[in-house]
């Protein structure tokens, strides 16, 4: 049981970090730890396509004469070189948001943010109603 | 020409935004990217009548990809069930395109223009693209093309409210948790079956019995979808979204963004897994359906409560995208296509409704809430009467889309399920008249202010009436809408073994 379940500790890896990244995502308060917890979220799941692309001693899927070499499966490292630019892309658009947010509201904790904007939002509704109550007269 | 266009339908129809998105971002003046935006999006969408009526020439078109041929390489399907998300983002999107022209620049800077309308191509393109494709890994890459561009759309929403920002973030966080778990449920589902083609999937998964991975990864890949589809609990990014983008933005994404989700939805529980199989009917009745009613209700109740009128009418969206997944979960023929109906009208209803409260924003330039309402009905009478067909369209009046559509799904669940889900689709649907009447109410009977005049613009309603007249036409005629549906639902659950 313990044997076949440690014959698999690159499984394990992947979950350990998938977990991580995940709870850094929901578990952090600030706006980048939580960026930084989606990049490692997303990295296990590149670890997790590698991991079962990858055969022990095998080559890559280049034909020879000799006929009993194992080939690795070229494709799941090529959809994850899909998914690492996506990757990036998101982590990009995150880190520009997270740079505007600062300069906005001058922080990037979700408490201080969440105060501000719920100020805002009874502000918007507020003033509308003064508006209409003195028109109205 | 025409030949090699007819056969080259399915990648055009992606291909075409997608490549004019990178043109538009090149021209400086912005009266002529809106132009050679419009002449885009009807472009797309006279492309996909013809690939309308492709379809219900030879029921299914298949499209290899750079000529390889599937299941190893990427094939494009185009078949009667993606075919109407396919009409409902192209002509929802020429519309929006139309209504945008004096939009948009009220509230973004004339420098970043063309790059919204680049923005916008691509956000459409990805839309379009996750409904053709017949590719898991694609599926995933069209999911992100989409979910990034909308994030850029929402955040540009910041030159109005700073709070844009933070809704756009987390769109941004939430999306790419939902894409990274769809993407984690095809690696698991991969590494079973070897293939990443759906239609190859779904009859490889049937030869697997009893297999936890594959549990885990339809798991994955469901939850996934969900979250891009704002099904119930994971909605929460989709009333900031819609609330604080820019107000042509937040039409677009209301009408479209979640129906190619939910399509998917569709698609994944129906047609790459097995409707008889236990594992499917277990998710739908015991995590979907309740799931769903809670939405009907939790989405009503909100709205109801809601001040902000954008933010109203997102939550209504959660409501109604749970009466689309409670016709799904359902699962029967007559309640898929019911889900598909509801699918295609709603994107008319909300979008129309979205466009009604933007003009009014538009001209008042300022944020619309309860309070800011007043006299709006006597000052905008043309805006104010199309928002009160598309506001008793979607409470489910006779004579309008919103009808037909409730009619269906409640047909559908008494036959299938008894009377107590149709009493509480009823009972959802009395309680959004509450919300809708206070909308109203607003309008006609409070008094506005004394100097509220306005002279409302052509350029500006047009699009609104003719959205509303779609929904008035598919509330008399509908056979066109109900016929492709149930086409639809055949094709999705028929040729299952």
């Amino acid at each position: 049981m313990i044997s076949s379940a440690l014959g698999v500790w690159n499984y394990w890896v992947v979950f350990l970090l998938m977990m991580i990244g995940l709870f850094l995502v929901i578990g952090r308060q600030n706006f980048l730890k939580k960026i930084v917890g989606l990049t490692i979220f997303q990295t296990s799941v590149f670890l997790l396509y590698i991991t079962f692309g990858k055969i022990k001693g095998g080559t890559p899927p280049i034909l020879n004469n000799i006929n009993e070499t194992i080939y690795s499966n070229p494709l799941p490292h090529v959809l994850i070189l899909t998914a690492i630019v996506v990757g990036v892309a998101t982590t990009a658009l995150g880190l520009s948001l997270v740079l505007r947010i600062n300069s906005e509201y001058g922080s990037i904790e979700e408490e201080d943010i969440s105060a501000q904007d719920l100020v805002d939002y009874h502000d918007q509704i507020e003033t509308s109603k003064t508006v209409s109550i003195k028109f109205k007269k | 020409m025409t030949d090699i266009i007819i056969k080259n339908l399915p990648i055009l129809v992606v291909l075409c935004p997608l490549m004019m998105s990178l043109f538009v971002v090149l021209i400086p003046n912005t009266f002529i990217s809106w132009v050679v935006t419009l002449f885009t999006t009807l472009i797309t969408f006279i492309f996909s009548l013809l690939l309308y009526q492709e379809v219900y020439q030879y029921s299914s078109i298949s499209y290899a990809l750079g000529n390889w041929i599937p299941p190893l390489g990427i094939e494009y399907v185009i078949d009667k069930v993606s075919i109407i998300p396919i009409i409902i983002i192209t002509l929802i999107s020429f519309l929006t395109t139309f209504f945008a022209s004096k939009i948009m620049p009220a509230e973004i800077n004339n420098s970043s223009i063309s790059k919204v309308y680049s923005l916008w191509l691509l956000a459409i393109a990805g839309l379009i693209g996750l409904v053709t494709t017949g590719d898991a890994f694609n599926l995933f890459v069209f999911l992100e093309i989409s979910s990034l561009a909308s994030v850029a759309l929402v955040a540009m929403g910041a030159q109005k409210d700073k709070q844009a920002l933070v809704a756009a973030y987390n769109y941004l966080i939430l999306g790419a948790v939902g894409a990274t778990f769809y993407v984690i449920g095809v690696g698991l589902l991969y590494g079973i079956t070897g293939t990443l083609n759906l239609a190859d999937l779904s009859s490889r998964i049937t030869e697997i019995n009893d297999n936890k991975a594959l549990v885990a990864g339809f798991g994955f890949m469901i939850v996934g979808i969900m979250v891009k589809a704002a099904v119930f609990p994971l909605h929460i990014w989709l009333p900031r979204a819609y609330a604080y983008a820019p107000s042509a933005v937040s039409v677009l994404l209301a009408a479209t963004a979640t129906k190619a989700s939910l399509y998917i939805l569709a698609r994944i529980l129906f047609s790459v897994f097995d409707i008889s199989d236990t594992l499917i009917t277990l998710t739908l009745t015991y995590v979907i359906l309740p799931l769903s009613i809670i939405a009907m209700f939790a989405g009503t109740i909100m709205a109801i409560y809601e001040k902000d009128i954008k933010r109203l009418l997102a939550h209504s969206s959660i409501a109604q995208i749970g009466y689309i997944t409670l016709a799904f979960a359902i699962g029967t023929k007559a309640s898929v296509a019911a889900g598909f109906i509801h699918m295609f009208n709603h994107a008319l209803i909300k979008g129309a409704l979205f466009m009604a409260i933007t003009s009014m924003s538009f001209y008042l330039n300022k944020r619309i809430t309860i309070n800011t309402l007043s006299g709006l009905g006597r000052a905008m009478p043309i805006t104010f009467s199309c928002f009160v067909i598309c506001s008793l369209s979607l409470a489910g009046v006779p004579l309008t889309a919103g009808f037909i559509s409730k009619l269906y799904i409640i047909k559908a669940s008494i036959s299938a399920e008894g009377v107590w889900i149709a009493l509480l689709i009823l009972a959802s649907s009395a309680l959004s008249v509450i919300y809708l009447w206070k909308m109203i109410e607003a309008m006609w009977f409070h008094e506005g202010p004394k100097d509220l005049v306005i002279k409302e613009n052509p350029t500006v309603y047009i699009a609104l009436l003719m959205i509303t007249f779609l929904n008035i036409y598919f509330g008399l005629d509908a056979s066109i809408v109900v016929n492709s549906s149930f086409e639809a639902a055949d094709q999705l659950l028929g040729v299952q073994k």
